[in-house]
């Protein structure tokens, strides 16, 4: 039995933006949003190890009501539960006010054996708030996990360290990050979705949290201060390399060097 | 408390303002707009507004900007001795901290490290703080954090650079949730001002638009960068730095997690995972010649990959061919060779990051979408250019 926490989040479903290089202002047309995929694989994993050893699977995020989509989703999956933390107070977090307010939030619900997190978000790209949870909440934490096998009092996971692989044995509680393509995520099921349809999600605001001093969630909370969003200058160059063959050889070389793809 | 204050009196056009969220996270609730728990605190509400409708309110925390100084490079090591981003960390860390007339440290973690600490002396950092120990030898987060921990109590850095691995991605994070304080992912740019303060710019929203992200009340100032980014520093004959041992006690070394295993991962050899890609087309004569090309992206290591009438008289393995009916990569950089560059190949890779295009004909499509232009015979110029990277030549 396995009482597994996966993290997930709502992103909007485009990453078409831009700046509007007079104002500075964000140009963005309409709120669509899905769920962030990343957080699928982890679903997945979280799905194959109940099946495997039993226990239940819940889902939390941190957004705006609107976060119930994602949440109906997830139960058309397969999830048990559902909570979204959802305040006002909780806006303009960064990550390290995000991880206290999920930490807070995972205190709150308590008994979770693993949580479970993404790779990253495709919005905010950090890959920092799986491992800033963990802190939170003083549990051990791997991350770019590539399997999870479940094992009497914990689990065993691969992690890819870029050029070497190291198998682990963590026991429980514990956080781990989940890399993608680790698996092949299931596709909603109507079945699931029908008989979920009333299923009840969990929301809880700052009243709800253990802490409820406002100054360490939201933007008093983040200790990061974006100061401007401008568009991305295009450095690619585009030329011709001309002369002998010796003469473009060379310049080929030397751009190469340039662009760090040779020493 | 910090956040967006709206002033209801001074709105005319509720609607109109409403909708200047690019979150939808503005609300009209009876005669009203308030900002629900959608609201990020953007500013893009307060930037249209054109007659203070709305304000970002911070509350000033209070920082004591002497008691941190210098920069920190968290030196990695992997399998084969110093990380190579750890050196471009070290690269910018001597430019940030000759801004503001600092010193360079490093952090290094590990077994066995004296080899590696003075390498990094070689790299310009003025004082290597080595943690070296049995305990230490693979990486496990708890030992690893409570060194970093360590050495931030000890040495009181103002910035940390980390390099953005796997080990990284996921250290940095932990020390910076139990400083609370900063942490920047994946800089491309950074700065020092005048005052300290870190200048941290990163692409956000798939790399769409640029940040430029501050971390003004709390130290250290934390930062990852990936490999490649930042130039390596230049290696000096006649290190000046020291290295300092640190020692941890004992209860700090131990983990939840067990190491079970340690293997070399096995290079994953597809092109749709390649970085580099060089790729044959049918310029190339003969089978046989396609040994010139493959000499080009081994001298690289890069992946071969190729056209589809190459794969289509079994000259290369279809699981190679870039296009419509093969595969689509997204590499940092291609070589394309005796390709003409078809709607349906330039479909597989156009979203390459850097384009080289080497072929005969001036008018082929491809030198519409590269890059790097070599209007040549690919049978003259590779092989000065295996020359030129000192690669064998065929």
């Amino acid at each position: 039995m396995m009482n597994i926490l996966v993290l997930i989040k709502q992103v909007p479903a485009s990453n078409k933006v831009e700046v509007d290089p007079v104002t500075g202002v964000l140009k963005r047309n309409g709120a669509a949003s899905k769920m962030n995929p990343y957080d699928l694989f982890t679903i997945e994993t979280a799905l194959q190890l109940r099946e495997a050893v039993g226990g239940e699977v819940s889902v939390m995020t941190m957004g705006p009501p609107q976060a119930e989509k994602i949440m109906r989703e997830a139960y058309s999956l397969g999830v048990d539960r559902g909570y979204i933390l959802s305040d006002r107070a909780f806006a303009g977090a960064d990550v390290l006010a995000t991880a206290y307010t999920l930490a807070q939030g995972i205190e709150k619900a308590g008994g979770f054996d693993l949580i479970l997190c993404g790779k990253q978000t495709t919005d905010g790209d950090t890959a920092q708030v799986g491992p800033e949870v963990a802190e939170r909440l003083g549990l051990p934490s791997i991350a770019g996990v590539t399997s999870v096998e479940p094992q009497e009092g914990g689990i065993v996971v691969e992690m890819d360290m870029g050029e070497s692989i190291q198998k682990a044995r963590l026991s429980f509680p514990c956080l781990v990050c989940v890399d993608k393509d680790v698996n092949q995520p299931r596709l909603p099921s109507y079945r699931l979705r029908e008989a979920t349809r009333t299923r009840e999600i969990t929301i809880w605001s700052l009243a709800d949290l253990p802490d409820r001093d406002k100054t360490h969630y939201g933007l008093d909370g983040s200790a990061t201060q974006v100061q401007k969003i401008f568009p991305p200058t295009d450095n690619r160059e585009r030329m011709n390399l001309t002369g002998s063959p010796d003469d473009m050889a060379k310049a080929l070389a030397g751009k190469l060097r340039d662009l760090k793809f040779v020493r | 408390m910090s956040g967006l204050l709206i002033h209801n009196e001074k709105i005319t056009d509720r609607e109109a303002f409403v909708k200047s969220c690019p979150f939808g996270a503005l609300e009209i609730q009876g005669n009203k707009v308030v900002a629900t728990s959608a609201c990020r605190v953007c500013g893009v509400c307060v930037k249209r507004a054109q007659n203070g409708e709305a304000e970002i309110v911070t509350e000033e925390k209070l920082l004591d900007r002497t008691a941190w100084t210098g920069v920190a490079v968290y030196a990695e090591r992997g399998m084969e001795g110093i990380h190579p981003v750890s050196f471009e960390l070290l690269g910018k860390a001597r430019e940030l901290a000759d801004k503001v007339g600092e010193k360079v440290t490093c952090l290094l973690v590990g077994c066995g490290v004296t080899d590696a600490a003075n390498e990094l002396l070689r790299y310009g950092a003025d004082e290597v703080y080595t943690y070296d120990h049995a305990a230490l030898g693979d990486f496990r987060m708890e030992p690893y954090a409570a060194a970093f921990e360590d050495f931030i109590e000890k040495t009181h850095p103002n910035a940390i650079l980390v390099g953005a691995t796997t080990l990284g991605r996921q250290l940095a994070p932990r020390v910076a949730a139990r400083f609370a304080t900063g942490l920047t992912a994946d800089c491309t740019i950074l700065d020092m001002e005048e005052n300290g303060d870190l200048v941290q710019i990163r692409p956000a929203f798939g790399g769409n638009i640029m940040a430029k992200i501050l971390t003004p009340a709390t130290r250290p100032q934390l930062a990852t960068v990936r490999y490649k980014v930042m130039n390596e520093a230049t290696p000096r004959d006649n290190p000046a730095g020291k290295v300092v041992p640190m020692t941890l006690p004992k209860e700090k070394l131990v983990s939840a997690v067990e190491i079970l295993e340690v293997r070399p991962k096995e290079k994953e050899k597809t092109i749709e995972s390649a970085d580099i890609i060089v790729a044959a087309g049918r310029g190339v004569r003969s089978k046989e010649d396609l040994a010139l090309v493959e000499a080009l992206a081994d001298a690289l290591g890069a992946e071969l990959a190729a056209t589809r009438p190459l794969v289509e008289a079994g000259w290369v393995n279809p699981r190679r061919q870039i296009g419509l009916s093969g595969r689509t990569v997204r590499p940092k950089l291609i070589i394309t060779c005796g390709i003409s560059g078809s709607v349906q190949f330039a479909a597989g890779m156009k979203g390459a990051e850097c384009i080289v295009a080497i072929n005969k004909d001036e008018n082929a499509p491809i030198f519409n979408i590269a890059n790097y232009s070599l209007v040549g015979d690919l049978y003259d110029i590779i092989p000065k250019l295996l020359a030129e990277l000192g690669g064998k030549t065929v």
